[in-house]
This record gives structure tokens, sequence and C-alpha cells, in this order.
């Protein structure tokens, strides 16, 4: 019996496996091999050669690659403290009320980011929602609100805020209600049981909203581009700047090797500090 | 209720869930004012009202060819990420094989990734195997993010369910074919649903893998994206708050099929 359900394990997991293979493992590996081929070819039949990265470090790349990951770091810091109260009253506080908030906030997901950040450009442009409806009702001039490095952070909370929310209310859930209810009997200040209590138990959702927000805001690039109109080159930019007006594949996949690398390294960080069967399975 | 929640908190805390959800909305109403605006270019407060620019959006040619691209990719997308996660689902949460941590974890990685650079290493993919991309190959980008999405999602399903009506189904001589049609799938249906409702959903929004997949090819999103970046189309306000309006339908049916479901059971 036993040995029976192991084999229908593994079978339920090979369509899956085999997919992924294909359509994620495969393309890695192609462009993990193109940022060893020469500058500007467009095959995997040359000698391999590292000078891809030895232009990348000398071409002051490192440079947009600091703006993404300082711009991601920020939107991460400033989701975990918008979120927070958020998901603790989702997950303690509001009972039927938390469906309600959760069908609502899916549903900006599913509205194409472009056209939610275009929503953002209406509201802080110059004679937009906002400096449009000052001028309007109080006679208050001013300029656009776009345009500036918080605009960009400001993107990223945005369009990446369910991705932070949602892993926080699991995590939140997962703290049983009677050690809150103790310490509190036993003289716990509400800091207290959050300092000691909460976070500490919070710990593996607050570690997988962090990291998957750090993540695909060092990816993102429409944040910088629509709110940002270019102010700041961002990797994923670079990226794409090197494989379209570039046509330089080689170096766009060194580019690519090393964003990936850096992810690879912080997915791998959190994923061995979490087991997802007691994240997943409390709900 | 926990911990002396009194009602002063949860009245902050409410409040506070009210003004993110405003901040979360405000977007969204702003561009669907800015589609009934006449002026070419928005700007606010707005001091006349037209409904052209909805009459050119349906009449639009190029609209109607991007909003059947897109629909096809996604329904194709939809149909494979709700079978293959299906089976990946129940591989996730419930059966006991050696590698299902590792599993697990690794499903999670596409998730992770950032999405231009997925879709640019599958257009060297693509070139490598000699595939000229279409929106044939776009199905395969949206493959996956989309597909790890709905295992997941499934997952979440599979683990809420009691292990010992699929033993009993099997002690009472069903096969395993009929444990799956006649116990599994009808427990794990809203999870399903859910799922499907989420591939479709995220596959027709996707910009960010479809950009270098398509080819000469165009979805709506890519479309959107190319005209607020250069050549602005007064008709994007339009179609934006058409498709806000056609995402928040479908999500409004799905959810009160799954509520139908989760009360009355799957064929009851």
């Amino acid at each position: 019996m036993y040995e029976d359900l192991r084999r229908t394990g593994i079978l339920c997991s090979l369509p899956l496996l085999i997919l992924l293979a294909v359509v994620f493992v495969a393309p890695l590996l192609v462009i993990l091999g193109f940022s060893f081929m020469p500058s500007k070819s467009f095959s995997l039949l040359h000698l391999p050669t590292a000078t891809n990265f030895v232009t990348l470090v000398g071409a002051g790349y490192y440079k947009s690659l600091l703006w993404s990951l300082g711009l991601s770091l920020a939107a991460v810091v400033v989701l975990l403290v918008i979120c927070y109260p958020l998901a603790f009253a989702m997950a303690k506080v509001f009972g039927p009320f938390t469906n309600v908030i959760t069908v609502l906030v899916v549903l900006t997901l599913f509205v194409p980011d472009n056209i939610r950040l275009f929503g953002w450009v209406l509201v802080l442009m110059k004679g937009g929602l906002i400096s449009g409806g000052l001028r309007a009702l109080f006679g208050i001039e001013m300029d656009s609100l776009l345009y500036t490095v918080p605009s960009i952070v400001f993107g990223l909370v945005y369009v990446y805020f369910p991705f932070m929310l949602f892993p926080l209310v699991l995590g939140i859930s997962m703290v049983p209600d009677e050690l809150r209810d103790a310490a509190s009997d036993l003289g716990a200040s509400r800091f207290t049981i959050m300092r000691e209590i909460d976070v500490p138990l919070a710990m593996p959702g607050i570690l997988v909203g962090g990291m998957l927000t750090f993540v695909l805001s060092a990816g993102a690039m429409a944040e910088s581009k629509l709110l940002g109109g270019q102010k700041v080159i961002v990797m994923a930019d670079e990226i794409e700047t090197a494989f379209t007006y570039g046509q330089n594949w080689p170096l766009g996949s060194a580019l690519s090797v090393i964003l990936i690398g850096l992810i690879g390294v912080a997915a791998v960080f959190v994923l061995k500090r979490i087991d997802l069967d007691q994240i997943l399975g409390k709900t | 209720m926990t911990t002396g929640t009194s009602r002063r908190e949860r009245f902050l805390f409410t409040a506070y869930a009210l003004v993110v959800l405003g901040i979360l909305f405000l977007p969204l109403v702003t561009v669907t004012l800015a589609s009934f605006s006449r002026k070419r270019y928005f700007s606010f407060p707005i001091r006349r009202y037209t409904l052209d620019w909805y009459d050119k959006a349906f009449q639009s040619l190029t609209i109607a060819e991007l909003v059947r691209t897109s629909l096809t990719i996604a329904a194709i997308v939809t149909l494979i990420c709700v079978v293959v996660g299906f089976f990946g689902a129940l591989a996730y949460a419930r059966y006991p094989w050696r590698r299902r941590k590792l599993y697990q974890k690794f499903i999670l990685l596409p998730i992770f990734f950032p999405q231009s650079v997925l879709g640019l290493s599958l257009l060297l993919w693509f070139n490598f195997l000699g595939i000229i991309p279409t929106w044939k190959t776009a199905i395969v980008a949206h493959l996956v993010w989309v597909a790890p999405v709905a295992t997941l999602i499934m997952a979440i399903q599979a683990y809420g369910f009691d292990r010992s009506l699929e033993e009993a189904a099997r002690d009472m001589g069903a096969n395993g074919w009929q444990v799956l049609r006649e116990v599994t799938l009808p427990l794990i249906m809203p999870g399903v649903i859910s799922a499907g409702l989420f591939s479709f959903l995220l596959s027709w929004g996707n910009f960010p893998l479809s950009l270098f997949t398509t080819g000469a090819d165009l979805t709506l999103p890519e479309w959107l994206y190319a005209k607020m970046v250069s050549g602005y189309s007064p008709l994007v306000p339009a179609v934006g708050t058409l498709t806000v309006l056609g995402v928040a339908v479908l999500v409004a049916v799905g959810v009160s099929f799954v509520w139908l479901i989760r009360r009355r059971g799957w064929k009851g």
C-alpha cells in the first residue's frame, strides 16, 4: 500500500517536472551557454570565452545592478511596514471580512501591470488627478510627482503588494492563538507579544514574502520606465537593451546570468529555511 | 478574536484596510475616468465627457485581433496548466514520496525568477531549436510562470482533504481511475476552479513573458505598453477600462461558483 502511494506520487509529479524541464531548465541552460559565447554571436557553436563577463565589469553595469538591488530593498522594507498590520488583521482580527479583502486584492492582481501603472501616471502627472485636483479646488500649483526615484519605489510597492501580503497572512495564521493569549495573561504587552511570538513564528511567511517581492522587484522594468521615465536604468532594462538595440545576445546573456545567480542565491537561502507543508497545509 | 482586540482597535484595522484598498483601486478608477474624457490627452478635472473612445475601440479591427490572440493564448494555457497542475498538486501535497520536499521547492523556483529574463531565455531556446516565435510560442512562455501558480493553488486545496475518503473508496473496490474521478476530483474542485481562473487571467494580463516570445504577433498587454511608451493612443484608457471590467466579471462569476460548490458540494 505504502509503496503504491509512493509510486503514484512520483507518477503525478512527472508531467509537471517534464514541462518545467523543457520550458524552464533548458532555456536557462541555453542562456548560460550564450553568456560564454564571443560577443555579438548568434549561435552556441563557438569556443567558450569569458570576455562578456570581463566587458561587463569594465563597462559600469554594476551601477544598474546596484540600482536594481537598492530599489528592490527599499520596496521590500516599505512593503513589510505597510503589509504587516493588514496581514495581521486579516489573519487574526477580521474573520469573514478577510475573504472580501482577499478577492479585491486578487482582482487588482489580474489587471495587467501596464494598465495599473498607467493609472498611476494619470494620477501623479502634472495636470493629473492630484495636481489638477489641487489646482481646481485650492488653486495650488504643483509639479508632476513622476520621474523620481521614490516614484519608482512606489510603483514597485504597488505592483508587488499582493506578493507580500498573502505570504504574510499565511505566516501570521500559523501563530497559535493560545500562545498569544497565554503571553498576554502573563502580562506581556502588545509589542512584546509581537516581537517575541508573532514575528518569530510567522517568520516563514515573512521570509517568503520578502524574498518574493525582492526578487520580482529586482527583475522589474516597467515601473522604472513608466513611473521613473528612465531616470534610473535598472538591470532588466540593460538586459533588454543588450538583446534588442545592442543585438548582442552574449552580453545580454551574461547580464542575465548575473541577475539569475543573485536571485538563485536568495532563493536557496530562503527555501532552505522553510517547510512548505507547514505554511500551505495550515490554510 | 484573540488577545483583547478592542472595539477601537478593530475600527482602526478596518479603517486601515479600507484606505489600502482605496489606494489599490485608485489607478483603476482614474483610468476609467480618463476613458470618458473627450480630450486626446487626459487632464483633470475633465471638462467634456464622451463615449467615443469606446465606440472606436469596439470598431477597431486591430483591437479585435489583439483580443482574439490574447484570449486564445489564455484559453490554451489554462487548459494545460489545470491538467498538469492537478497531478502536480497531488504529488505536491499528498503522496509520501522520497524527493517530495525537493520537488516542492523546485516548483516554486520559476515564480521567483524575473519574467523578462525567463522570456529572453525562452527566445534563445526557441532560436536554438529553430522555432520562429509566434503567438504559439507565447503559450509555452506563459506556462513557465502560470503552471507553478496553478499547481500551488490546487495543492493548498489538496492539503485540506481527508485521505481516508480515498482509502475507503479503494477498500470498497474502486479502481484508481474511479477513485480519481469520484472522490479526489470533486474534493479538489474548488481549487481546480480557482486555479483555472488564475491561469486564465494571469496569462491574459501577462506582459513580460509575451514581450520577447510572440515574434511578429502582439497580445493586448503588449499593445497597451507600446502605446503608453511611444505613440500614445487615446484608446488606451477605454481598452484598459474594458479589461478591468472583464476581469471583475470573471472573478465575480468564479467566486460565486466556488462558493456554491463549497456549500452544496460538486455534482450536489
